[in-house]
């Protein structure tokens, strides 16, 4: 897919390599880069994801980074009723039901 | 050309931090361990009248308290007769950015843009990062938030992922950033290239944000049940919420009630480990951040942290997840409040500790907070369970972090069970002397320590 100059579009980079990250961390984190990814309106004429891009942040400020992707998703969501919760709520309103109200 | 690889800027953090707070912890900073306390606070030049006129007209504070009868009611059921003390909750989410954070965000920046700052950093977990952004676009100010986000696989938690585009929302430039301590790095370097001021969570204007928390239960607890409460409970974790509340009760006049704080136990699972990191189900509020920050508070992005729990808990309880979970379906189920994760980790404490406590009593939950897609149980739980982790029911006593949430099987389920403080407390001690000569553990050493534990200096004095 092209994206164009003005497209919203996010971008990622290495901050740190493995090798330039303190040695006190866990083994496991220090195994993989330090990354950033951040959202911006497209300088760069046209591009393709994967290439190096310019981007203008929402506050004006110019990164260059790899395009992965235009105007992403936030997909974060409610998820689906979890059937443990729901069988408490059921539970406690029984409960509340049959307990006598005070005074 | 100025060097901006890691040890280089590491290395100018103390300028940079300077230039980027408009204080000067000079004065502070003349001794390795102690330093005025009191003083750093009064750095802010406003009374806490002040302070809430401040924040009033960012539209900021005054939220709503609310007794939770039927809570109350579920707890004296479980309890022996003349127990059960009346639980209330303070409705937090009723801020501009829904929680607590916005009090913070409010009083630090009004001191930026005091300071003749054109624009705020902040480096958060989420909600501080949401306040900030609320509170710039009132102003007129840039604002950028770091944020540690993802794993290493580009995925991220529902909560972090709502908190960031809270942020987004708001006007912000939000830098993603995937796990590790080194978020700290990325920050220095925007402050160094914005000149932007450090939102800091932990400056004493960020404290002193929080003081109207305290000072309106007071006001609002005299009003409901005629007296201050016996207890407070604060969900913990850098421990401004804390700090700021226990100030803020001491100043309306509530010398005796009791300061609890409360974090969920994330025990067994590392702060800085990429495969942890999509295994805790709270973001904050948790063991992980208040531990070290209760033990330690000088480990932040200032010289010196004007949040100083140990100076004011007295008991430290600790949640499991599934109990916070359970205690999350009665706040909606039995109060019809649907509310976000972190007050009710204060919630589920209260409930366990108002069935010790006599029916007369009562304990105030200091917070509540926003409830957006990505911070219900659903969504995190949800996200759990499709990554191997088990959801069950029982005694949520065997939760294993990391492996399983067990929701519990009944409300009796829910424990009081404390943190030693006294190896809290202990340990600062410790780690303080190791700071100082032996010749030069003098008596002003010991009395900052012992107001810093609230342990007595006889007592200081012998662990010295
Ligand atoms: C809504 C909410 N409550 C409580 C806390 C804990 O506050 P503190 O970090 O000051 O202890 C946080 C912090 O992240 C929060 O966002």
């Amino acid at each position: 897919m092209t994206s164009y100059a003005a497209d919203w579009v996010q971008i990622h980079k290495i901050i740190l390599r493995p090798d330039e990250r303190p040695k006190t961390l866990p083994a496991e984190t220090r195994a993989v880069p330090l990354e950033m990814r951040v959202k911006g309106w497209q300088v760069t004429e046209s591009a393709e994801i994967g290439d190096q891009v310019r981007v203008r942040t929402v506050l004006g400020r110019e990164q260059t980074g790899e395009l992965i992707a235009e105007n992403p998703e936030y997909g974060h969501d409610f998820g689906r009723a979890i059937p443990e919760l729901l069988a408490a709520g059921d539970e406690l309103v029984a409960m509340m039901r049959d307990m006598p109200k005070e005074d | 050309m100025t060097k901006t690889d890691y040890a280089s800027v590491m290395a100018r953090k103390g300028e940079i931090m300077l230039s980027s707070l408009g204080i000067d912890y000079a004065p502070f900073m003349a001794h390795p361990v102690t330093f005025d306390y009191e003083a750093l606070m009064g750095l802010v030049p406003y009374d806490i009248d002040e302070v809430r006129q401040v924040q009033a007209r960012a539209g900021v504070g005054s939220t709503a308290l609310i007794e939770l009868r039927q809570i109350t009611r579920l707890a004296r059921s479980l309890s022996s007769k003349g127990k059960g003390a009346r639980i209330f909750v303070k409705d937090e989410a009723a801020n501009p950015s829904g929680s607590y954070k916005a009090r913070r965000a409010a009083l630090s920046l009004h001191h930026a843009e005091q300071a003749g700052f054109k624009g705020v950093v902040t480096a958060t977990s989420g909600n501080y990062g949401a306040a900030v952004a609320s509170q710039a676009a009132r102003r007129n100010l840039d604002c950028v938030v770091v944020q540690e986000v993802f794993d290493s696989h580009g995925i991220g938690q529902p909560e972090i992922l709502e908190k960031g585009r809270a942020c987004e929302i708001y006007g912000a430039e939000v830098m993603q950033l995937s796990v590790g301590p080194e978020l700290f790095y990325s920050f220095l370097r925007v402050l160094e290239e914005t000149g932007y001021f450090n939102a800091s969570l932990y400056t004493p204007f960020a404290i002193a944000g929080v003081e109207p928390l305290g000072f309106e239960i007071v006001e609002q607890m005299q009003t409901a049940t005629g007296a201050a409460p016996d207890v407070v409970i604060c969900t913990h974790a850098g421990g401004g919420n804390l700090t700021g509340t226990a100030r803020g009760l001491r100043k309306a006049g509530a010398d005796r009630t009791q300061i609890i704080g409360a974090s969920v136990n994330l025990t067994g699972l590392h702060m800085a480990s990429d495969t942890d990191f999509n295994r805790k189900h709270f973001t904050t509020g948790h063991t992980g951040f208040g531990i070290p920050f209760a033990g330690w508070p000088d480990r932040t992005d200032v010289p010196r942290n004007a949040a100083r729990v140990l100076r004011y808990m007295d008991r430290y309880l600790l949640l499991k997840q599934g109990e916070v979970f359970y205690m999350t379906e009665v706040l909606a189920r039995l109060e019809g409040l649907e509310r976000g994760p972190a007050g009710n980790v204060s919630l589920a404490a209260a409930f366990a500790l108002s069935q010790e406590m006599d029916a007369d009593q009562t304990i105030v939950v200091q917070e509540t907070e926003y409830a957006g897609a990505g911070k219900q149980p659903s969504a995190q739980l949800s996200f759990a369970r499709s990554r191997g982790i088990e959801i069950l029911r029982g005694d949520s006593e065997a939760e294993i972090p990391g492996q399983t949430v067990i929701i519990p099987d009944g409300p009796g389920r829910i424990q009081v069970r404390d943190l030693d403080m006294t190896k809290l407390r202990r340990g600062l001690v410790k780690k303080a002397a190791a700071m100082v000569e032996d010749n030069a553990r003098d008596d002003a050493l010991v009395q900052f320590l012992a107001d810093e534990t609230q342990m007595s200096p006889t007592e200081i004095t012998g662990l010295l």
